[in-house]
């Protein structure tokens, strides 16, 4: 034996072997990644693959059928209710599995055990914030429920099914790029999906940023920027509806106004959900359209990620057959119809997480003032693994409020603060959401409608809702604090209960409609009621989708599903409208170049649609930004921070009262600025920089290129996301397609005797990067087509359309 | 000929390993397969390199041409910044090879020169 040869090679192989199976020196291991028998290739779909299976498990009750249609559409054919949940499962894993795992890992504070030390401060807001706590408490009433506890406990079982059948090699790409393996499903898992949910639809506020606004602006300023209702406001319920008087008249402390305004704030959240997640939805009676059947319509405004949140399927069984988009982590269809109703929701958009201070007797934290005494502080300690790191150890006090959720040792984004804020946030009260959409998919006429949204506590929903029976309705449903007026837009004092929420509005209370004489319902996130109802409800509502919807389901009585459809892809921009005349007006002329001139004429010829190819959008957008930074740049400029931003449509609605709206003034400079004056200052700086945008064949300035929507990867791998689609739309606008956000999934349907039904979305049926399936929607989802969806029956299982078959049977025993 | 069988014993070895055990098999069924059957250095290491090597180019690239290479091309955007599926064939084919080549060279160290 050659010794010395023979160990340095041994020594080289090691080392590339080394190399090649670890992190160390590359970036990757790029042999475990590329191992044909392992890596990626191992995740390269075939073109031509073929889904059809027979598989057999010992869970099921009887044998069960799926028919894939051409688009990988799963059509579950069950003979039991449980069956059908637990195939739910498993396709939700098979075709989705690494954004359920991931999903749930990010709402449990998990991030960091996967990306490392990046998210460990949102993991530790996330904590903080109680999502944990608040999916355990919705499990226990999860599980008391015994539709619920057997819903999921299939559901549960089928992802597990899929995982424990998976080798290593056959794992999602994105486990072998991120280097981590799958964790068994739970109950538990599925209630934290639901809560990340609430998180994006329920947790967005202002508290501290309000709180720094109103001790820094006199009160009358306070009053003018931060206004809680829009003039423009066209609400769910049509004004001039009569409310009751409310059961509960919640107390204003007499403090309220003067409290808490001596200093500023240091604490900046991380996150706050992104304020346009919302939605529109519709539905028009049957006297307003040509066939004489309503149609129903909602696009949920999320944001846009692929894998997507929806998967799209259709699940039958004896006692119901639903039709829709499901979400891969949770039993059931979420927004769909059945052979009887339709469903669809918005976002109830109203604040209910409210912050309370909090006085602990020492450093101990162990007791807290409340009521005159010293009450004993709970404990949670929060381990949160960190990858390539030891762990770190969260200690977080619970008060009768809620978790302490920035202290001295966590706020945010600022560091500085000494004060304990905790947190009293809605979801963290026990409910079952889950049942609503149960219930919605057995439906079968407006009362089992009212009977099934009555579950739904958190996230308050504006639930719309139409039946072939020719029922149209809609419910601004949720359980909600009654609050007195502007309770909880600030910082609380927490040291007794006179700051609390006193109590739910009752149920009875909540505002609906119900075949409205004017023959359609509609929501569009604005606020749901008029001043006249008697509890107080925030103040961050947009308005102009509203606006724009209603008056386009008044315009005609001859909808088709096809006006419809046009509708919800419409790119008029509604706030346009109402804010170029004052640029028009106000602009002034003999002070503009040739040169701005022509993009003066742009403006005024612009026809108020924000399409793919006009450069009239992106000029009335940039004038109207530059515009409104230009308004408050010099107030805001001394102002706490962090601090909120007064809505746009309060500056157009400012102006539009008053041409002489005082923040326009420069308060730096000893003249008077006017309208005219900022207005044309700010049109020649929006032009000098358009214009090079402008330049060339000009393709640049035009809106969809310059807006350039994408579909980003949820972990951000840029070459599995999709960028720069040919999309119009935006902000305020029904197609409210903005960079990342937007329509996330497209439904109308006309409730004829055989349903005829449309949907879309941005993304495909498979997870999986390598499939033909992963992103085959996006390019008809961003020319606004749509699908035109098949409620499947029984005995269509030989139709052509029906592309491979999965048959699940009942083990034999 | 002893260059040849050990070829096709190597990749045939490589790959029924490859199925159960982790990738960097390839490496010791070469050692192996050197150790039973002696080459001299510079054979036993293109013997390996080239076996798996192409092993690896041919497995990789028949499950990227069913795939119409839509996966490769998004991968290899990722690893090396290029749109490239054969690119990333042949890196791949590369990592294989080294690991099994120098396997292979090692066990031609066992016996003793002549």
């Amino acid at each position: 034996m050659r010794i010395i040869p023979f160990s340095i090679a041994a020594v080289i192989t090691t080392a590339f072997i080394l190399l090649f199976n670890t992190k160390l020196v590359l970036k990757a291991p790029l042999g475990k990644l590329l191992s044909p028998q392992h890596g990626i290739w191992q995740n390269a779909e075939p073109a031509d693959a073929d889904f059809s299976a027979t598989l057999n498990f010992d869970q099921l009750k009887s044998n069960a059928s799926v028919y894939f249609d051409e688009r990988l559409v799963p059509h579950v054919f069950a003979e039991d209710e449980t069956d059908a949940y637990f195939i739910q499962g498993y396709l939700h894993a098979k075709f989705r599995l690494w954004q359920m795992d991931f999903q749930t890992m990010v709402a449990g504070g998990r991030a960091a055990e996967v990306v490392g030390e990046v998210a460990l401060n949102h993991d530790r807001e996330f904590r903080r914030l109680g999502m944990v706590f608040a999916a355990e408490n919705s499990l226990k009433k999860m599980e008391e429920d015994p539709t619920t506890k057997a819903s999921c406990d299939a559901y549960t079982a089928g992802v597990n099914e899929y995982i424990n059948s998976l080798s290593k090699s056959a794992l999602p790409i994105e486990y072998k790029l991120l280097g981590y393996v799958p964790e068994q499903w739970s109950n538990l898992r599925t209630a934290l999906f639901l809560k990340y949910m609430s998180y994006d639809l329920a947790a967005r506020d202002n508290d501290f940023e309000l709180t720094n606004a109103r001790q820094f602006f006199k009160p009358e300023d306070f009053l003018q920027l931060y206004p809680t209702i829009q003039d423009s406001l066209d609400p769910i319920i049509p004004r001039g509806t009569l409310f009751a008087d409310p059961t509960i008249k919640p107390i204003k402390p007499a403090s309220a106004d003067s409290i808490y305004f001596k200093e500023a704030i240091a604490v900046d959240k991380l996150l706050n959900p992104d304020k346009e997640n919302g939605s529109n939805n519709w539905a028009v009676a049957g006297s307003k359209t040509e066939s004489g059947a309503p149609i129903l319509a909602n696009d949920p405004h999320l944001g846009l990620n692929l894998p997507s949140l929806w998967y799209e399927m259709q699940i039958s069984t004896p006692s119901f057959n639903a039709y829709g988009a499901t979400f891969p982590g949770s039993p059931s269809v979420i927004i769909g119809f059945n052979d009887s109703t339709a469903f669809g929701f918005t976002n109830g958009g109203r604040d209910v997480r409210d912050y309370f201070e909090i006085e602990f007797k020492d450093d101990a934290r162990s007791s807290y003032k409340f009521n005159g005494e010293w009450k004993k502080t709970e404990f949670r300690y929060e381990v949160i693994k960190v990858a390539g790191k030891p762990d770190y150890l969260d200690t977080v006090a619970y008060t009768i409020f809620g978790p302490v959720m920035f202290d001295k040792s966590y706020s945010g984004k600022r560091t500085g603060n000494t004060k304990n804020y905790a947190v009293r946030w809605k979801a963290h009260d026990i409910s079952n959401e889950l049942l609503i959409f149960n219930q919605l998919n057995h439906g079968k006429n407006y009362a089992d409608y009212q009977a099934a949204v009555e579950n739904l506590h958190t996230p308050g929903q504006n639930v719309v809702f139409a039946a072939k029976s020719g029922d149209i309705a809609i419910r601004t449903q949720g359980e909600w604090p009654a609050k007195w007026d502007r309770q909880g837009d600030f910082i609380m004092p927490g040291i007794d209960s006179s700051y609390m929420w006193q109590g739910m509005i009752p149920n009875a209370e909540t505002p609906f409609q119900y075949n409205p004489t004017r023959g359609f319902v509609s929501s569009a996130n604005q606020r749901p009621v008029d001043a006249t109802y008697p509890y107080y409800l925030g103040y961050e509502y947009p308005s102009p989708r509203g606006v724009i919807i209603n008056r386009m389901l008044a315009d005609t009585n001859k909808f088709t599903p096809q006006s419809i459809m046009k509708m919800q892809t419409d790119n008029y921009n509604v706030f346009a409208e109402m804010a170029r005349p004052l640029f028009l007006k106000n602009i002034q002329q003999d002070q503009l170049s040739a040169d701005e001139k022509k993009y003066f004429n742009m403006l005024a010829q612009w026809n108020l649609r924000n399409d793919v190819n006009t450069k009239g959008a992106t000029l009335f957008v940039k004038l109207w930004s530059t515009f409104y930074q230009k308004v408050y740049a010099d107030e805001f400029a001394k102002a706490p921070q962090p601090i909120f931003m007064p809505f746009e449509s309060t500056l157009l609605e400012g102006l539009l009262k008053d041409s002489a709206y005082k923040f326009v003034d420069n308060i730096e400079t000893p003249t008077l600025e006017t309208l005219g004056d900022l207005s044309t200052a700010c049109f020649k700086s929006t032009v000098a920089l358009l214009k090079d945008l402008d330049a060339g064949k000009g393709e640049k300035m035009e809106w969809g290129t310059f807006k350039a929507t994408r579909v980003n990867h949820l972990a951000r791998i840029a070459p599995f996301s999709r960028f720069n689609l040919p999309i119009g739309g935006g902000i305020n606008i029904i197609n409210a397609t903005r960079e990342e956000h937007g329509p996330s999934w497209r439904m109308v349907v006309h409730l004829t005797a055989e349903t005829e039904a449309y949907a879309i979305y941005p993304g495909g049926q498979s997870g999986n990067p390598g499939s033909r399936f992963y992103d085959n929607f996006v390019d008809d989802w961003a020319a606004g087509k749509y699908y035109r969806l098949w409620m499947m029956k029984k005995e269509e299982a030989k139709n052509e359309r029906v592309k491979w078959v999965m048959q699940f049977n009942k083990k034999a025993s | 000929m002893r260059f040849l069988s050990s070829f096709i014993l190597m990749a045939v070895l490589s790959f029924a390993a490859g199925l159960f055990l982790p990738w960097w098999i390839v490496g010791i069924t070469c050692f192996v397969v050197v150790a039973l059957i002696p080459q001299r250095p510079l054979a036993a290491f293109f013997c390996g390199f080239l076996s798996v090597g192409i092993l690896w180019a041919i497995l990789s690239f028949l499950k990227s041409n069913a795939n119409h290479h839509m996966l490769a091309r998004k991968v290899s955007m990722l690893i090396i910044q290029l749109e490239n599926p054969y690119l990333l064939i042949f890196v791949s084919a590369i990592i294989g090879a080294l690991v099994a080549g120098f396997g292979a060279l090692t066990a031609s160290f066992l016996k003793g020169k002549k």
